[in-house]
C-alpha cells in the first residue's frame, strides 16, 4: 500500500503539468551549457553562455561601494550593532528607508522626470515573483492578458502557471520593425471577445526583451489610451530601464500618464527589479509599483511569499540613497553597456550578420535568416542545435520568444568579460565563414536536443563553485 | 472605499422602486390590459417602457464614466484621494481586480492580524513609549539576540564572513532551490536540533524564502484548487493565508479539546475525514504543526505512528510543520516525523516536513525556509516553484557560515532552551497566581492560557470582548483562540519571548488589572 508507482497521480495538476515552461528550447540550451560550461583556462572548448541576460559589467563599482560603506552591512564591525533590528524584521511593508531609497533610485533611472511614492512599493521574490504577484492581483483563473510578441519565454511560467491566466499574443514582425500597432491590439482584443475570453489587461516590456528597444512616447500614449478605452489593466515590465545606452531616451509609462488626459491611473502597474539594471539577480529584489490602492493593499499582504531579505533591504537602503553613487553608477553602466554593445555589433557586422537596431538591454536580436535553408521554424531549431553543439554558444531561438517569423536569435553579451566576448566572436566568424562557403544543408547534430536528466546524477565538482568562481551557475542545474 | 455621490439624479430613475412611482405605472397598465388592446398592449407597453428605461440608464452611465472630474461636485474636496476619483467615475464602470485581490485587500477581520496592526501603530518601548501596546501576539524569540550578535562580531574579526561576501560569487543567478553548501549546513543543523537521532539528506531539500512560501509551495504541489487539508485545531492563523489564498486549498478543522490537553485524537480525524467525503470534498492531506502552535505541546511517537497509518489507509499526504523543533524547554523529548520514518516498511513518499530559521534562530528577516521531502516528484515540482521565493544569495552564504560553526550552534541551543524555560516557568507561575491556568506545554515561545472563567458570555463574542479589553485597556496584544479556530471559547495564546524576564512584572500587572475588572463586573 502506498504511493509507490502512483506517486505522480497523487500530486496536484500544477505540479504535474507543463506550464512551468521549462521544456522550451530556451531552457534546453541552458542545460547544454550546464553540462559543459566554458572556462577560459579549465574548459576553453566549453559552451559559452549567451542565453542568460545578466549584467556583470559593473561589479567593481558595487564592490567598491560596499568596501567604502561598512555601516551598510550588518556583517561588518561598523554595522553589526544594527543586527538586532534587521535580523528579525519581517514586516511585509518593508523597511521605510528601503522603500524610500527604491523610490529615489527608480526616479533617478527615469532622469528625475517622475517621482515615485514609497508607499506604493511592494516587494516580491525577484521580477519572477513580481510578475506572478501582479497577475494574482489583477486576474482570475481563466482570464487573459494580451502580450506583444516576441516576449520573454519565462512569462509563460511567471504569468500563467500558478495563476491560471492565459496569454494572448499580439503579433508583430520585422516588416514594421516589430512595432505594437493599435490595429494589431484591436484585432487581438476583438478576436478574444469573439472567443468569449475575458481580457483583463495588456502586458508590455519596456525596454523590450528580446528586441532591446525602448518605446517612444507616442506608442506609449497610444497604448495607454487603448487600455483606458477598453477599461483593462496595463502592466509595464520596466526591469531593463537603466540599461538604456543610447538614444532615444527612455520614457517610462509613469511619465506618460502624467500627460494623458483622463487617464485612469487605477489601471497602471509597473514591475521593476534590480536583477538587470544593477546586476543583482542573486539578491532577489523584485518590486511591484501600482497606482491602484486595492492592488497595493492586496499585493502587500501577498508579498509575504517573497519578501526581500531584511539584510538586503538594509544594505540597499544605504546604497540607493547615496546620490553620488547612483548617478555615477547609472552613467557608467550605460557607458560600459554601449561599449560592449558596439564591440559585439562590430564583430557581427564583420561577418555580415545583421541585427535589429537596439538602444537598450543586455542582448541583441540577431537576424540569421540568411543561414536558414528554408524560412521555417524547423530550420531555425536545426540551426540552433548546430550553434549549441558545433559553435558551442548558447543563444536563444526566436521561436522560444513566440516570434512570428523564423530566423531571429537573441544573444546576450553583458554576462561575460572582454576576453570571452572575443572568443565568442571568433567562433561566430569561423562558423559563418564555414556556412557561407557550404552549398546546401547544415550538418545535423542531434535530431532531438531534449536532454534527459532522468537520473539526478550531477557532477558535484562542476556544480559546487567556490565563492570566487567567475562562472555563474545556471538556475536550472537540477531542473528535471 | 468612499460612497459615491451622484449629481442630483432623479431617485426613481436610478432606483426604480415599486412604491408610489411604480403604482403610477401599474394602474394605467391594468387599464390598458383590461380595456382595448388587451394582452398585446399590456405586454408591449411595459416592455417598451422597460427598454426605454434601460436605454436611459445606460446613457447616464456612459456619460458619468467619461467625465473624470465632474465639475458639478462642489462638496467633494479637490484633494480627494485617487481611490475617491476612481470610486466616483468607476463605481458605475469599475475596473475589476481579481476576486482574490478583492477579498484580500479588505481590512483583515482576523483578530490575529488586527492585533499586530495595533501594535505597529503604538508599539511599547520601555523608555520612549512606556504606555504603548506590548507585543505578546508574535512568536518572535528575542531572548538570544545577544549571542548571535556576538557571533557576528567574533566571526568578522576572522574575516570568515567578509570574504564570503565577494560580489562575484553572490550577485549572479544562483540555483533557485538553494546552494548545496547551505543545504548541507541545514541538514547538519536539523540533525543537531532534532535531538541528533535522525540524519537529513541535503538532496531531499528545497530551500525557500521563509517557511511561509514553503507551506504555500507544498500546498500547490499536493492539492488542486478546491481540495482540502485536515488540520487539528487550534492552529496557527497564518495557515489560512498560506494554504487558502493562492493555492485555493481549504482547511478542514479537526477539533481538539482541553480535556485531552488539545492533543489530536484519531477518532476526531476519522470523523472529519468522512464528513468531508460526504460533502464531496477531496481531502489531499493532513497539516500538523509539531511542536504545536499555539498550544506548545509535542506529539508523541505513538500519535505520529497513528497519523502515518491513517494517511496510508486514506492514501493522503502528511505535512509536518516543525519550525519550533529547536525551541523545546520541557521534559518531553521532541520526535521529528522523519525519525519514525526510518524503518523500511513505511512509505516515506507521503511525508513532507517544513522547517525554517525564523523561530529557532530568530532570523525571521533573513527568510530561510526548508521543504524536506522523500518524494522525488514533489521535490522536482517544488524546485521549479521555488523560483518565485528564493533565498537571497548573500544571506545563503552568511547563514552557511553561521550554521557551520557547530560549537556556536550547540552553545546557542543550550542557552536558548535555558532562557525560554526560565521565562516560561516564571510567566506561567505568575499567571496561575492570577487564577489563569495554561495548557501543559513543552515547546514553542508561548503559553496557551485558559481565560474562559473571565469571559461573559461564554462564547466567541465574550472572548472577543475580553481581547479588545486587553488591547485597548491593558495595552497588550495577545491572540484570541477564535483566530486559531479553537472550538472552546476563552483560550488565548500569549507569547513570552518578546519580553525580558525583567518586563514580566509589568505585563503581569497589566493582565491583573483586566482580570480584576472582569471579576468585579461579573
Amino acid at each position: 500500500m502506498g504511493f509507490g508507482g502512483n506517486s505522480q497521480q497523487l500530486l496536484s495538476k500544477i505540479a504535474t503539468n507543463d506550464k512551468h515552461g521549462e521544456n522550451s528550447p530556451y531552457f534546453d540550451g541552458w542545460k547544454a551549457y550546464d553540462r559543459n560550461p566554458f572556462h577560459p583556462k579549465n574548459n576553453p572548448q566549453g559552451v559559452i553562455q549567451m542565453g542568460l541576460a545578466e549584467n556583470q559589467l559593473c561589479f567593481d563599482l558595487i564592490e567598491e561601494w560596499i568596501r567604502n560603506n561598512p555601516k551598510a552591512s550588518i556583517c561588518t564591525p561598523e554595522g553589526v550593532h544594527q543586527f538586532r533590528n534587521i535580523a528579525n524584521f519581517q514586516d511585509y511593508h518593508g523597511l521605510q528607508k528601503f522603500r524610500n531609497a527604491m523610490a529615489n533610485f527608480m526616479s533617478k533611472v527615469r532622469g528625475g522626470r517622475v517621482r515615485f511614492d514609497p508607499d506604493r512599493i511592494l516587494m516580491s521574490g525577484g521580477a519572477t515573483g513580481a510578475n506572478e504577484l501582479i497577475m494574482f492581483c489583477l486576474a482570475d483563473p481563466g482570464d487573459a492578458f494580451m502580450i506583444p510578441t516576441p516576449f520573454y519565454p519565462g512569462f509563460v511560467r511567471d504569468l500563467c502557471w500558478r495563476t491560471g491566466v492565459k496569454l494572448i499574443p499580439v503579433h508583430s514582425d520585422s516588416s514594421n520593425n516589430f512595432k505594437i500597432t493599435r490595429e494589431a491590439l484591436e484585432e487581438a482584443y476583438k478576436k478574444a471577445k469573439e472567443d468569449n475570453i475575458n481580457v483583463k489587461g495588456l502586458l508590455i516590456t519596456n525596454p523590450s526583451n528580446p528586441l532591446g528597444t525602448t518605446l517612444d512616447k507616442d506608442t506609449l500614449k497610444s497604448l495607454v489610451s487603448f487600455i483606458n478605452e477598453k477599461n483593462i489593466h496595463l502592466v509595464c515590465d520596466e526591469i531593463y530601464a537603466a540599461t538604456v545606452f543610447s538614444s532615444p531616451n527612455y520614457v517610462s509609462v509613469a511619465e506618460v500618464i502624467q500627460e494623458v488626459e483622463h487617464c485612469k491611473r487605477d489601471l497602471i502597474h509597473i514591475i521593476y527589479s534590480l536583477s538587470k539594471d544593477m546586476g543583482f539577480p542573486g539578491f532577489r529584489v523584485g518590486i511591484v509599483y501600482s497606482f491602484n490602492d486595492e492592488v497595493v493593499n492586496c499585493g502587500r499582504k501577498m508579498s509575504s511569499f517573497g519578501l526581500v531579505c531584511s539584510q538586503t533591504q538594509h544594505m540597499l537602503a544605504s546604497m540607493l540613497s547615496d546620490e553620488n553613487f547612483v548617478t555615477t553608477f547609472i552613467e557608467e553602466n550605460s557607458r560600459r553597456l554601449k561599449k560592449r554593445h558596439d564591440k559585439f555589433m562590430k564583430g557581427l557586422e564583420e561577418v555580415n550578420i545583421t541585427r535589429f537596431p537596439s538602444n537598450a538591454g543586455l542582448f541583441c536580436w540577431m537576424n540569421l535568416k540568411s543561414l536558414l535553408k528554408e524560412p521555417t521554424f524547423e530550420d531555425e531549431l536545426k540551426l540552433w542545435r548546430v550553434i549549441i553543439h558545433e559553435v558551442k554558444l548558447n543563444v536563444s531561438p526566436g521561436s522560444s520568444f513566440n516570434c512570428s517569423e523564423p530566423g531571429w536569435f537573441r544573444v546576450c553579451f553583458a554576462n561575460m568579460d572582454d576576453e570571452t566576448v572575443d572568443v565568442a566572436l571568433n567562433r561566430i566568424r569561423a562558423f559563418v565563414g564555414r556556412e557561407t562557403k557550404k552549398p546546401v544543408g547544415i550538418k545535423r547534430w542531434q535530431q532531438n536536443l531534449r536532454l534527459n536528466f532522468s537520473s539526478r546524477i550531477f557532477d558535484e565538482t562542476t556544480v559546487i563553485m567556490s565563492p570566487h568562481s567567475p562562472i555563474p551557475t545556471s538556475p536550472l542545474v537540477r531542473a528535471t | 472605499m468612499t460612497q459615491t455621490r451622484k449629481p442630483a439624479p432623479k431617485p426613481e430613475a436610478q432606483n426604480p422602486s415599486f412604491s408610489t412611482s411604480g403604482m403610477k405605472l401599474i394602474v394605467p397598465l391594468q387599464g390598458v390590459v383590461q380595456g382595448r388592446g388587451g394582452l398585446l398592449l399590456g405586454t408591449l407597453v411595459p416592455c417598451a417602457l422597460f427598454y426605454f428605461l434601460q436605454l436611459y440608464l445606460k446613457r447616464r452611465r456612459s456619460s458619468d464614466a467619461t467625465c473624470a472630474t465632474p465639475p458639478s461636485e462642489p462638496a467633494l474636496p479637490r484633494t480627494s484621494s485617487r481611490s475617491n476619483l476612481s470610486a466616483r467615475a468607476g463605481s458605475i464602470s469599475r475596473v475589476r481586480i481579481s476576486r482574490l485581490a478583492s477579498q484580500i485587500s479588505r481590512p483583515d477581520d482576523s483578530l490575529y492580524y488586527v492585533g499586530l496592526d495595533r501594535v505597529s501603530i503604538d508599539p511599547f518601548h520601555a523608555l520612549h513609549n512606556p504606555h504603548g501596546v506590548i507585543q505578546l501576539g508574535l512568536s518572535d524569540n528575542k531572548l538570544c539576540f545577544d549571542l548571535i550578535g556576538e557571533w557576528f562580531a567574533r566571526s568578522l574579526e576572522g574575516s570568515v564572513v567578509s570574504t564570503s561576501l565577494s560580489i562575484n560569487g553572490i550577485a549572479p543567478y544562483q540555483t533557485f532551490d538553494g546552494m548545496m553548501e547551505l543545504k548541507m549546513a541545514l541538514s547538519d543543523f536539523m540533525h543537531q536540533v532534532m535531538g541528533e537521532s535522525v540524519k537529513f539528506d541535503p538532496s531531499n531539500m528545497v530551500l525557500t524564502a521563509g517557511a511561509t512560501p514553503a507551506i504555500e509551495i507544498l500546498s500547490f504541489c499536493l492539492a488542486d484548487h478546491g481540495n482540502a487539508f485536515l488540520v487539528p485545531t487550534p492552529y496557527y492563523p497564518g495557515f489560512d493565508r498560506d494554504v487558502r489564498w493562492r493555492p485555493g486549498v481549504d482547511l478542514i478543522p479537526v477539533h481538539c479539546r482541553s480535556a485531552d490537553n488539545f492533543n489530536l485524537n484519531i477518532t476526531a480525524l476519522e470523523q472529519a475525514y468522512s464528513q468531508a467525503r460526504k460533502r464531496g470534498v477531496k481531502v489531499r492531506g493532513i497539516l500538523i504543526s509539531n511542536p504545536s502552535n499555539p498550544v506548545g505541546n509535542i506529539m508523541t511517537q505513538d500519535m505520529l505512528y497513528s497519523l502515518l497509518d491513517f494517511a496510508e489507509e486514506k492514501n493522503i499526504h502528511i505535512i509536518a510543520d516543525e519550525v519550533f523543533a529547536g525551541s523545546t524547554y520541557g521534559s518531553e523529548k521532541f520526535v521529528s516525523i522523519a525519525e519514525i520514518l526510518d524503518s523500511d516498511y513505511i512509505d516515506k513518499s507521503r511525508v513532507h516536513i517544513i522547517y525554517g530559521l525564523s523561530k529557532d534562530l530568530s532570523l525571521a528577516g533573513f527568510r530561510v525556509g526548508v521543504i524536506y521531502s522523500f518524494n522525488d516528484s514533489v521535490l522536482a515540482a517544488a524546485k521549479k516553484l521555488s523560483r518565485f521565493s528564493s533565498i537571497s544569495a548573500p544571506t545563503q552564504r552568511l547563514v552557511t557560515s553561521m550554521l557551520s560553526d557547530k560549537r556556536f550552534i550547540r552553545e546557542y541551543f543550550e542557552t536558548n532552551r535555558k532562557r525560554i524555560r526560565q521565562v516560561h516557568d516564571e510567566f506561567v507561575d505568575c499567571l496561575s497566581k492570577l487564577g489563569i491556568k495554561c495548557a501543559k506545554s513543552s515547546a514553542g515561545m508561548f503559553c496557551w492560557a485558559d481565560m474562559s472563567g473571565l469571559i461573559r458570555p461564554y462564547s466567541e463574542k465574550g472572548e472577543i470582548e475580553l481581547w479588545e479589553k486587553f488591547l485597548s485597556v491593558a495595552k497588550i496584544n495577545i491572540t484570541p483562540g477564535s483566530s486559531c479556530h479553537c472550538i472552546e471559547p476563552g483560550w488565548f495564546r500569549i507569547c513570552f519571548t518578546t519580553i525580558t524576564l525583567e518586563e514580566i512584572p509589568l505585563v503581569i500587572e497589566r493582565i491583573r488589572r483586566v482580570v480584576e475588572s472582569c471579576k468585579s463586573s461579573s
